[in-house]
């Protein structure tokens, strides 16, 4: 790949049952680009959990996925209320989502700890009543 | 196991996919948290669920998986349904409990044993 490949999603924020169709997208996209399947896996698995993030805690946002000759880059920006704790977000179980949110099946304090289990590099920057940005890469 | 051995275990109602129900499963996961499906990469094929909204068939396509079914008479909404035909999914419903698909399908031979630790 000589180009530097660049996806780019507005995530809702509005309807829950569209969250997740960005991460769908981008799974077909990189199938298409012929990378390994379990390369795909980790990209599209850590994008979906930062898509639904955005859209249970911050009203969606903005979603780039960057494809280069190392590395598939993810970053994640919204203007959401910002994360309090980091450290305690990053805690598997740890979660201030909704029993609506939970009822739904997500809510339950992985989204967080498994991003980064699916990424070779995650950056979180966040700042209260600002928004958050989050960027991951994973290797190819 | 063949999805269609899966579908005669389970008694199970086909609801799109009959294209791959040739298809092998070699393990299946049981859950209806779909943090925790996407908590463990252990290449499972199959999902047991009784929870209904699009993010299963979502959870479903980015854990490569080849097949849902829905436990307790669970119904898929045709909009899921659109979902799971893009990716060339399976989806059935029995009206089993989880514990009782769970138990044919271990009986049946698919006897994953994965532990989170």
């Amino acid at each position: 790949m000589s180009e530097e490949l660049v996806f780019r999603f507005k995530v809702d924020g509005d309807d829950f049952t569209s969250a997740g169709q960005a991460s769908v997208q981008v799974k077909k996209n990189l199938r298409q680009l012929g990378l390994s399947a379990e390369v795909i896996k980790r990209v599209s698995v850590a994008m979906y959990e930062g898509e639904i993030n955005m859209v249970i805690h911050a009203g969606g946002g903005d979603a780039e996925v960057r494809v280069s000759e190392d590395y598939i880059e993810i970053v994640l920006d919204d203007k959401g209320p910002g994360i309090k704790n980091i450290d305690l977000a990053m805690q598997e179980g740890y979660s201030t989502a909704s029993d609506t949110i939970r009822s739904l099946g997500f809510g339950a304090g992985m989204g967080l700890p498994n991003m980064r289990k699916y990424t070779d590099y995650m950056d979180i920057q966040s700042e209260i009543g600002v928004g958050t940005k989050i960027v991951m890469r994973v290797n190819c | 196991m063949k999805i269609n051995e899966i579908q005669k275990l389970l008694d199970a109602k086909l609801y799109c996919g009959e294209d791959g129900l040739s298809r092998d499963v070699k393990s299946v996961c049981g859950s209806d948290l779909m943090s925790d499906v996407l908590a463990y990469n252990k290449d499972q094929s199959m999902l047991l669920t009784g929870l209904v909204n699009p993010q299963v068939i979502r959870t479903a396509v980015m854990m490569d998986m080849l097949c849902i079914v829905f436990v307790r008479s669970k119904t898929p909404s045709d909009e899921m349904l659109e979902l799971a035909k893009d990716s060339g999914i399976v989806v059935m419903g029995t009206d089993m409990t989880m514990f009782t698909a769970c138990g044919k399908l271990y009986a049946g031979g698919i006897v994953n044993d994965f532990r989170v630790k």
